[in-house]
């Protein structure tokens, strides 16, 4: 497989929210907004880009029984520091997504990747599939962040579209979540036949 | 390169290897970076105090602690740095500042730190600014209320808990804003509980 093609894979055919339904945390918790979610896919796209990159550097010297306390160790340290630069050096990027880089340790996107495909592949294919599914995340958690803002307060990315009080509440919180995933992902399934 | 067995002495070098190298990477790290947050931090305090008390040559000529809150005190009023003292909010940790004249009315307020839900209670950093539905800009601090309490003050929609958690904080500065300079709120009321009484259940009404 070439590597664009592990790009494409990764937005496309193995999707980790439409299709491999990953990290169904984040993503139905994080989405009340389509800039939420977006803020979100992206940061865990940092994460998921260097965690394959170290993790396919490295996967020789981890012997196989001890492999996923590894991974966390790697990826929970990955987000820490993350964190703390994100909070030094761009202390505006850290008022609209600090509440979310947390999270991203127990992201099963991203352990799911280095077990899948970091464990197994090269550094240079791995980090591509980092940008794949990284992509296809945030595309994932956009477009439902983008429903679920339409439908819930009348805007998209805070612009408005029609008059807030005739969006449905439910849409912002938690139900509302599981109702526009379930469609979305019907609609997607349709559409690839 | 092969694969490493995994005997338990593998296994033993290998967890300690990898904690001990994330260990030290964490550390400098966080020695790399605790200087520039700390300043960002204080900076943002600064601005913040400005920011309340909508005015940019605000200079603070004494600070002092009361009750939990920091009070800065300025020729024109004062910017309370203050939590919910219940600590009532939704996500719990709620810390604003807020800005008062030296009559306890409204200037302007912040939030500084909150755990709220995004998209509902965390609107609390716009709901109540000047001009919008909350507005509690220019109102004397001190019996602040949602309107559910019998208040004036129109909650964040779906969002109960937070909003009075949010005016009980306000209430809360004023008080130590008196107590602070020694003169007395107006009205007298116990910003402990707020307006009125409320058991509150976790969750949004």
């Amino acid at each position: 497989m070439n590597n664009f093609k592990v790009i494409l894979n990764g937005i496309i055919k193995e999707n980790p929210t439409f299709v491999l339904l990953l990290g169904m945390c984040p993503t139905l918790g994080t989405t009340s907004s389509a800039i939420n979610g977006m803020s979100m896919g992206l940061a865990t796209m940092a994460v998921l880009i260097f965690s394959n990159l170290i993790i396919s550097l490295i996967k020789n010297l981890i012997p196989d029984m001890v492999r996923i306390p590894s991974f966390i160790v790697v990826i929970a340290s990955l987000v820490t520091i993350l964190q703390m630069l994100i909070k030094a050096y761009a202390p505006d990027v850290d008022k609209s997504l600090g509440l979310f880089i947390p999270l991203i340790v127990v992201n099963c996107v991203i352990l799911g990747r280095a077990e899948a495909f970091a464990a197994k592949n090269g550094p240079v294919s791995s980090v591509c599939d980092g940008i794949g599914m990284g992509l296809g995340f945030t595309l994932g958690l956009t477009l439902l962040g983008a429903v679920r803002e339409i439908l819930g307060t009348g805007c998209i990315f805070n612009f408005s579209v029609f008059p807030e009080q005739y969006g449905a509440l439910v849409f912002v919180l938690a139900p509302g979540a599981f109702i526009a995933l379930g469609y979305l992902i019907a609609i997607i399934n349709k559409i690839k036949g | 390169m092969k694969k490493l067995e995994s005997t338990w002495y593998n296994m033993a070098i290998v967890l300690t290897l990898i904690s001990v190298v994330a260990g030290a990477a964490l550390a400098y790290v966080n020695d790399l970076t605790a200087g520039p947050i700390k300043a960002i931090q204080e900076k943002n305090e600064q601005n913040a105090i400005k920011a309340v008390l909508c005015s940019d040559d605000a200079v603070v000529v004494k600070t002092e602690e009361v009750d939990g809150c920091t009070v800065y005190i300025t020729e024109q009023g004062a910017a309370v740095k203050t939590e919910d003292p219940a600590n009532g909010s939704f996500g719990g940790g709620l810390t604003i500042m807020v800005g008062l004249d030296q009559d306890f009315h409204v200037l302007g307020y912040n939030v500084l730190q909150s755990n709220e839900t995004p998209g509902l209670g965390a609107k609390a950093s716009t709901w109540f600014q000047k001009g919008q539905k909350g507005d509690i800009i220019g109102k004397s601090a001190g019996p602040l209320a949602v309107t559910k309490d019998k208040g004036e003050i129109d909650a964040i929609t779906a969002s109960t808990i937070t909003s009075r958690s949010f005016l009980r904080a306000v209430n809360h500065a004023a008080a130590a804003y008196s107590k602070a300079v020694g003169r007395k709120l107006d009205v007298n009321i116990d910003t402990q509980s707020g307006a009125s009484p409320q058991q509150e259940n976790k969750k949004h009404n």
